[in-house]
């Protein structure tokens, strides 16, 4: 036992020569170094040196600095202090506090020195990667809710969080379908269809040909006049220059309404919502009612200062389109009609009407701009000086303007022959919902109340009626009607759906003019088309 | 524990065979009525009281049998999350039409019985009971295909397996990446269980 002893000590001076028993030792480094520092340290734990954090603190967290002033570190780091910051990290003196503190003081600056490999643990920041490999997945910029947002998301993708999946697949791929294999459904699916159109068109005749062709001599050739119209009780009222005709289309009987004086000619026809009041548009700027069942003038409302090319009724507001680009609402029950004039437009309005719940009105002009009035509840008249929403996605005239009938505030458009789009728009957004090439000119839109379909009537240069399936605007029927294309003709439709007693019957009218090329026959002609509906003869 | 009720029961590993049959009947169904792969290529055969038209094509049996020998493996080491059926147009590589196995383990209500002095443990559903679910999707299956639209080009099918990420890849398997459908629809189909798994079907398709 005591020569165990006595080996035991011989070998602790023989490794270590400076190394004393550690109490000396410690008593040694105390000395060492300047005791006053050291002794403020080891006493200052609570109250902390000032002259030790000066030094250190900038470098190294706060909290290295207590343990290794408790460690008596004092003495290096007062004589290294820009070294020893990065030096001790907080790891090893906690680690081995001991074998530091023994090491170090003897041999002055070098820890790492002597015959033992100490590896340099200061250089590789073990602090820094270990809060760096917890940090990551904590990401910073995310909040909780988004990082949930993102999961659900992903799970709604792809069924399942995939993060945590793994997607395996067979090496081995099964074998492509031998060549030229072709679907054999697709027997049962061209079958499928074909059956579905046969049956389609043997329940759904539209016709080819026009079912009636009326003669409209002196009709004026002018795209931005609305000389045509035809009332819910069936009646067509067609402007002829200076004189207005009803064309009773149940009875075929003929009357004439208005002949104008001068050089006046009417410019547009608009019947009221119900009644038998249709409102005349003059060339000379005044709009008349005309009562149609006693052929007597109502009134004759002055405003404009140039011919009067749209009106469209709205209750008992009459809106009209003036070549100056004014609107003028009438309120014609009023002795002071003139309620209100709009003046967006800056060339002639040639498109105007009113939305069916009385919302919105639409205005078109021949400055290509396409203006959404708002009329707030309980008013009857688009107010406000500037409009809702002025659209200008059209580059040509926009004469053509129709609202959905089972789709409130959902209005097309079209323009004129520099533009040939129809366009959709949502006028509680004033986005466009869709546009289409019609590669001619268009003149007029009407929206079918039966089918999700609506006609669109085209001047040049295809002249043709062409009648769409909405939401996929697929030409389900496409150019039903095509004009004489040898003539320079200018195509305006208006097209009406009725109501009849064996059925509904879909009429499609329309004037157009043959320049002479139809021998002497100057006349023009005022088309009408009838679309038979399932059910009807 | 009565003879009759382990006898109609089901174990884990019967399981795992019968979401496999069903897989397995299901992809051929389908592979069928889509029209992938020529008619005269298949067969009917009679299984879960149905007439189903099975491949008699080598190759794809063999790529069949050993893609679902794996998935039983795994359904009975609860180790497949889902598997999807991908059927992609072979020029252009776009994915069609993308069929969801999706599972779903559950803890059943389980009886221990002994089979050859081995104990096993049943669930509480019958066997039967079980079939006729199985049955009406996979009559579900050849309806829905009315539904969807003609695959009109040359088309390649593929089987992905979604499993955990600690799953091992066995031999011959790769790692590859989840397929998504642009613009897609789905329909889901019905849903059955066999106490042990729970299988729901959901096709989604490229919405024209």
């Amino acid at each position: 036992m005591s020569q165990f002893h006595f080996d035991l000590n011989s070998a602790i001076n023989m490794d270590e020569p400076t190394k004393g028993p550690a109490p000396r030792w410690h008593k040694k480094g105390l000395d060492s170094s300047s005791s006053s520092i050291n002794i403020s340290l080891n006493n200052s734990l609570k109250p902390r040196s000032f002259s030790m954090n000066s030094n250190v603190t900038y470098k190294s967290p706060s909290r290295n600095n207590v343990k290794m002033g408790g460690e008596a570190a004092g003495g290096i780091l007062k004589k290294t202090p820009s070294k020893t910051p990065s030096k001790t990290p907080s790891k090893t003196p906690k680690k081995s506090p001991g074998v530091l503190n023994l090491a170090s003081p003897a041999k002055g600056r070098t820890p790492g020195g002597g015959d033992r490999f100490i590896p340099d643990r200061n250089a590789t920041h073990f602090d820094l990667g270990h809060f760096k490999m917890l940090d990551e997945p904590l990401d910073v910029n995310m909040s909780p809710t988004q990082k949930d947002m993102q999961r659900n998301m992903m799970e709604n993708l792809c069924g399942q969080d995939i993060d945590n999946a793994r997607v395996l697949a067979f090496q081995k791929k099964a074998p492509a379908p031998p060549d030229g294999h072709i679907n054999s459904m697709k027997v049962v699916y061209s079958q499928s269809k074909a059956t579905l159109s046969a049956k389609a068109a043997s329940s759904r005749y539209i016709s080819q040909a026009p079912d009636r062709i009326l003669d409209a001599p002196e009709l004026v050739d002018d795209y931005y006049l609305n000389l045509i119209d035809w009332s819910p009780s069936n009646v067509l009222a067609v402007a002829l220059g200076i004189s207005v005709y009803l064309w009773n289309a149940d009875s075929g009987t003929i009357d004439h309404l208005i002949d104008l004086e001068g050089s006046d000619y009417v410019s547009s026809v608009s019947w009221v919502q119900e009644g038998n009041v249709l409102a005349v548009g003059t060339s000379l700027g005044s709009v008349q009612l005309w009562d149609t069942e006693s052929v007597k003038r109502l009134r004759n409302m002055e405003g404009h200062t140039a011919r009067v090319g749209s009106l469209s009724w709205n209750s008992h507001i009459l809106s009209s389109g003036c070549r100056s680009g004014q609107i003028i609402h009438h309120d014609v029950r009023l002795p002071e009609h003139n309620v209100m004039t709009l003046s967006a437009h800056t060339q002639e309005v040639c498109g105007l009407k009113w939305s069916p719940d009385s919302r919105y009105l639409a205005s078109g002009g021949n400055d290509n701009l396409l203006n959404i009035w708002s009329a707030s509840s309980g008013q009857l008249v688009a107010n406000a000086s500037t409009p809702l929403y002025s659209l200008s996605a059209h580059q040509a005239a926009v004469k053509a303007l129709a609202w959905c009938p089972w789709h409130s505030s959902l209005l097309a458009s079209g323009g004129g022959t520099a533009d040939r789009h129809i366009r959709f728009w949502n006028c509680n957004t004033g986005v466009c919902l869709k546009s289409v090439d019609t590669m001619s000119q268009v003149c007029s839109i009407l929206w079918s109340t039966n089918y999700k379909e609506l006609v669109s009537s085209h001047g040049f240069a295809k002249n043709q009626l062409i009648l769409w399936k909405y939401p996929s605007l697929s030409k389900n029927a496409r150019r039903f009607c095509t004009l004489d294309g040898a003539c320079d003709a200018i195509a305006l439709a208006c097209v009406r759906t009725l109501a009849s007693s064996t059925g509904v019957l879909t009429h499609a009218h329309e004037r157009r003019r043959a320049n002479c090329l139809v021998s002497e026959r100057r006349c023009q002609t005022v088309k009408r088309q009838l679309k038979r509906r399932p059910g009807s003869r | 524990m009565s003879q009759t009720q382990t006898r109609n029961a089901i174990t884990l590993k019967g399981s795992a065979q019968l979401v496999t049959e069903y897989l397995n009947f299901g992809i051929n169904s389908i592979l069928f009525q889509r029209g992938i792969y020529p008619a005269e290529n298949f067969r009917q055969e009679l299984h879960f009281g149905l007439q189903i038209y099975v491949s008699t094509d080598e190759k794809i049996n063999s790529f069949l049998d050993s893609v679902l020998g794996q998935i039983k493996e795994w359904l009975a080491a609860q180790k497949i999350k889902k598997m999807s059926m991908v059927i992609t147009n072979i020029q252009t590589k776009e994915v069609l039409e993308r069929w969801d196995f999706n599972l779903q383990y559950e803890k059943p209500e389980t009886t221990t019985g002994t089979v050859d002095g081995k104990e096993e443990i049943y669930g509480k559903k019958e066997i039967k009971v079980i079939q006729s679910e199985i049955r009406s999707v996979l009559l579900q299956i050849c309806s829905t295909v009315t539904a969807l639209p003609l695959l009109d080009c040359p088309c390649a099918f593929d089987l992905l397996i979604y499993t955990p990420q600690d799953c091992e890849v066995p031999e011959m398997w790769d790692e590859t990446e989840p397929c998504f459908i642009a613009n897609s629809q789905e329909i889901q189909l019905r849903t059955f269980s066999t106490t042990f798994h729970k299988m729901s079907t959901i096709v989604s398709y490229k919405a024209e």
